[in-house]
């Protein structure tokens, strides 16, 4: 039984690699631009990286197969983009395999949010469980947002998670973000564990009420 | 917005609490647990000073990183007899029941949970892994999650959640001989997309679903996530009920007619309202076979590789990238490609009916020189079943290799795998690049009667010249009997 719901830190693995603790206002740094539609999971992070315990060498297998097919011309592999902390996408970026491992890769790599035009529904619960804020725009915008990226890829973009809008110099893009997820992450509150272990008397009374629980 | 569907029903029952973020805190009925997205999840307790809230809802198996030639422990390969070690004593730590190998319930996690009862009308199941939406082929909410999620089941035994839409994919008409589960489900994402379903969940009804076998409609909801659908589901029936009935957890007794009462409440109303609604006919369908490198670019058995102009324009430069990694013209047939892999197994296609259905296929004929075919059982009791009806030697004597089971070479993290450039017929449920374990290996996915077809032509072959040639008819009537009989 949980005794209290209230958790103590972050583990040392998770603050030591770097990985955002408490609330999440904005992201700021560079842009890598990764184009096309469909990006799935498989190709974030190919399975035979799966065989591991930890998440803690994800960083470096990201996009393995799709960087080795490449040698070296992969946008993660150009050293302009050594560092960068956003991520342009396109549509459902992320589909397929639940695997945690493929926003835990892109975290590992340096990223602290990703744009696209859309996500896939299990990718993006687990980005937000991890402090991955994914937001959207409009096709036509996303692609003026990646050509201006691909145009200055050493400008730093300022991701404002809370008023959902991505500047860069002059320019502002309004972006979307759920107003679930923008409270999640603005107030410190992405790690559900806590609101959840919150809740349990109210837990019990849902066993409680469930016939297959109760011998029907 | 849904009203009065399974899918409302269901989520009101389990809703616990709304939280402060907007979300709604969701009690999990059911948690599958395996070796690959767990062992983080129960480091993070460890870290967190947290138990396992309900064990006794939690079940575990081994199956993505078993081989599937000898499984005799310890394993070849020491990554993968690592994590099967940590989730032996992650189990054993929590009081968590684990199916492992030789226990005669060890199998795929999608497999073995509808086998033993575990799955049933009404719950929420919930495992870190995307092809969970197979449960809700009994009429449950169930859904993928990644090892974050994990952990907050485990911990709380419940999910912070986002209400989906509801979209009833309506199937009029029957599938015809030689047209299966697997090519209806193909030709649902080839016209909705792999997006098309983002953002909701997909509940299958009409005259042919209702006339499918509880293991069609697993094979359905399988893939429900490779149409964008977090979760796919079916209205509980009569055949619902008759799978479940003497399985090892499902209710017995007194329990049992009262089970049978509420699950058949819980089927959506006749005035239900979805958020929209698509319509199909099963009774135009041919065999389906992928082309390209995502799930949606599935053709009939019978049809040329889509030209770009016949594409919407969206879909054009994936498109040209499939073109260029399969090696594949546009306006080439499909028919007659040849293949270098056959695969029947995974938690898509790998249960009785579908090994029944590839044996109609093998039983008689050869495979062809220079292909590799081997079939995988889904689970303990599949091949347990299977060899007791002797499809394992109806296979070995068609040239097929019959294995233990396990997820194999869907995703190929055991040894089983593609070299090279080969091109497998897969019964699988993705053909995405490298998916089957070589970063440039092809994937064409098909039913399992399709594959059986390519193994023994050698090539893409359409399943009803072969099911023609013997007189054999694969309609519905027929896919139930022994093949001994």
């Amino acid at each position: 039984m949980i005794a209290s719901p209230s958790l103590p830190p972050l583990t040392d693995a998770v603050t030591a690699s770097g990985f955002p603790i408490g609330p999440i206002p904005s992201v700021e740094g560079r842009a890598v631009v990764l184009a096309g539609d469909d990006i799935d999971t498989d190709r974030i992070i190919p399975a035979r990286f799966l065989k591991c315990v930890t998440f803690e060498g994800l960083g470096e297998q990201v996009f393995a197969d799709d960087r080795s097919e490449l040698g070296g011309s992969h946008p993660f592999d150009r050293p302009e983009h050594s560092g960068a902390r956003l991520l342009l996408v396109n549509r459902n970026f992320g589909c397929g395999s639940s695997r945690e491992h493929a926003p835990q890769a892109l975290m590992r790599w340096g990223l602290r949010a990703v744009i696209g035009e859309s996500f896939a529904e299990i990718f993006h619960g687990n980005g937000l469980a991890l402090g991955l804020p994914c937001l959207t725009s409009g096709h036509e915008q996303m692609l003026a947002i990646q050509a201006h990226a691909n145009a200055h890829p050493t400008a730093s973009f300022l991701l404002d998670v809370q008023a959902a809008e991505l500047r860069c110099g002059d320019q502002v893009w309004a972006l979307e973000l759920a107003p679930g997820p923008r409270q999640m992450l603005t107030t410190g509150q992405w790690d559900a564990t806590g609101q959840l272990l919150a809740n349990d008397d109210a837990l019990v009374a849902t066993v409680a009420r469930l016939p297959y629980l109760n011998g029907f | 917005m849904s009203a009065g569907t399974l899918y409302d029903k269901v989520w009101d029952l389990h809703r616990v609490a709304e939280l402060p973020g907007g979300s709604t805190q969701l009690f999990i009925g059911l948690h599958l647990i395996h070796e690959v997205t767990s062992p983080q999840a129960f480091a993070a307790l460890r870290d967190l000073g947290l138990g396992v809230r309900h064990p006794e809802r939690t079940v575990a198996t081994v199956d993505h990183i078993v081989p599937t030639t000898s499984q005799a422990r310890p394993f070849a390969d020491p990554l993968a007899e690592e994590m099967l070690v940590n989730l032996e004593r992650n189990c054993a730590a929590h009081a968590i029941p684990l199916y492992g190998l030789g226990s005669g319930r060890q199998g795929i996690v999608h497999v073995i949970a509808p086998e033993l009862g575990l799955t049933q009308p009404g719950m929420t199941v919930a495992c870190g892994d995307s092809h969970t939406s197979t449960h809700g082929a009994f009429g449950a909410i169930a859904f993928g999650i990644g090892t974050s999620q994990v952990r907050d089941v485990l911990a709380t035994q419940s999910l912070a959640l986002n209400k989906l839409r509801v979209r009833r994919i309506w199937v009029d008409g029957a599938l015809p001989s030689g047209v299966y589960a697997k090519d209806l489900i193909l030709h649902v994402i080839r016209v909705l997309g792999v997006k098309g379903g983002v953002g909701h969940a997909y509940e299958f009804a009409g005259p042919a679903v209702a006339a499918l076998s509880m293991e069609e409609r697993m094979t359905l909801c399988n893939m429900a996530i490779e149409g964008g659908a977090r979760c796919g589901y079916v209205n509980p029936d009569a055949t619902t009920f008759a799978y479940l009935e003497g399985r090892p957890m499902a209710p017995s007794g007194a329990a049992w007619e009262r089970a049978v009462a509420w699950w058949s409440s819980l089927a959506s109303d006749a005035d239900a309202s979805y958020d929209d609604e698509v319509r199909f006919d099963a009774s135009t369908l041919s065999p389906t076979v992928t082309w390209g490198i995502t799930p949606a670019q599935g053709i009939g058995v019978d049809e040329a590789v889509p030209t770009p102009e016949q594409l919407d324009p969206q879909e054009r430069p994936i498109a040209e990238e499939a073109y260029r990694y399969m090696n594949l013209s546009p306006g080439a047939a499909i028919a007659g490609l040849p293949v270098d892999v056959c695969f029947i197994g995974s938690c898509t296609n790998g249960r009785l009916s579908d090994l029944r259905a590839a044996a109609l296929v093998a039983r008689g004929r050869h495979v062809a020189a220079g292909i590799r075919a081997f079939v995988v059982p889904g689970s303990e009791q599949v091949a347990r079943a299977a060899e007791a009806e002797g499809l394992d030697q109806l296979f070995r004597e068609a040239g097929f290799e019959w294995r233990e089971p396990g997820c194999s070479m869907c995703l190929a993290m055991n040894p089983d795998r593609l070299e090279g450039r080969q091109i497998s017929a897969s019964s699988s449920n993705r053909n995405f690049k490298g998916r089957q374990g070589s970063a440039s290996g092809r994937t064409l996915l098909m039913s399992p009667a399709m594959v059986a077809a390519a193994a023994v032509r050698g090539h893409v072959t359409d399943v009803r010249e072969l099911l023609a040639e013997t007189g054999r008819s694969a309609s519905a009537a027929s896919r139930q009997p022994s093949l001994t009989a």
